[in-house]
């Protein structure tokens, strides 16, 4: 009797430990994991912004701009994105490679993809729960919203044309020409993936994009671009 | 076990109280630090990436 009393508190204190060490992972997972990465996030983005000069900044003149970006190295930022959709202080760093690592630091790029407005699909992927969550709110956007991405030499804006919900293996979406794998592409494509539905990676939300046009960093971003659009909740 | 923890730790009821405190935090920063980034990435919810790992090449590692 007297173990058999001891064997069920024994039993009941695991329990109760167990249950705490996943409530301490969840509060880790789903709140902690947003400030230290946000946190992180803030500095890529200062960090990138003096790397890139201030707005108006002549830049020496490349022959070519993305030969420069195809040799941006594995887990380095190299472009910001902004989406006015989200808010006009919402910029995440932009990395190489689509790694578990690169994804907690921010936007992460598909090796072997185009870059910023080259012809061909620029796919990347992003957190839609925990670690900044730059996606969060990916299902709001609506066809016709501005992204713009920024890099060292151009503003690249694109404009929301369509989204997808896929399995995890539909490689098609990151396709040279979206959904269409092996066709030569002739426009210049954005492609976002995240998690669906939200606290589940069991399918994947994409929203495809076109670009409208390439800016010279020299001539600065028109701010009509980073404007709000209407019936923007938040 | 918590009982027995209680009767190990030396002092007076504060000292006690207090070792313990100091002891839930020292848990919770091995949690937050090192454990649970450690084992995040065998989550089944933390996936956002699409992949089959046949049409494109893995991911580029050295610089060219």
């Amino acid at each position: 009797m007297k173990w058999l009393r001891w064997g069920v508190r024994a039993l009941g204190e695991v329990l109760i430990t167990v249950s705490l060490f996943l409530f301490l992972f969840l509060a880790w997972q789903l709140w902690w994991t947003d400030v230290t990465a946000t946190r992180a996030q803030a500095v890529t983005i200062h960090t990138l912004e003096k790397g890139f000069g201030p707005a108006g900044t002549p830049q020496p003149r490349v022959a070519d701009p993305q030969a420069i970006l195809t040799k941006v190295p594995f887990g380095q930022a190299f472009a910001i994105m902004r989406i006015p959709r989200f808010g006009t202080d919402y910029a995440i760093p932009v990395l190489q490679g689509t790694d578990s690592e690169n994804l907690t630091q921010g936007i992460a790029h598909y090796s072997g993809t185009a870059f910023p407005g080259q012809v061909g699909n620029f796919a990347v992927a992003g957190h839609r729960t925990t670690y900044g969550k730059p996606f969060a709110n990916i299902d709001l956007l609506q066809s016709g919203d501005t992204i713009v991405v920024e890099t060292k030499t151009n503003y690249v804006v694109y404009t929301v044309d369509s989204h997808v919900i896929v399995t995890p293996d539909q490689v098609a979406v990151i396709a040279p020409v979206p959904l269409h794998p092996g066709v030569q592409p002739k426009q210049a494509w954005l492609t976002m993936t995240s998690c669906h539905p939200r606290f589940s990676a069991t399918q994947r939300y994409v929203v495809f994009a076109k670009l409208v046009r390439s800016i010279p960093r020299a001539r600065g971003l028109p701010a009509s671009y980073m404007a709000v659009p209407a019936g923007t909740v938040g | 076990m918590y009982g027995a923890l209680w009767r190990l730790m030396p002092g007076p009821w504060p000292v006690k109280l207090l070792l313990s405190l100091v002891l839930v935090i020292l848990v919770v920063v091995v949690c937050f630090l090192w454990l649970f980034p450690a084992i995040a990435p065998y989550m089944p919810f933390n996936g956002n990436s699409v992949q089959s790992g046949l049409p494109f090449p893995g991911p580029v590692t050295s610089v060219i």
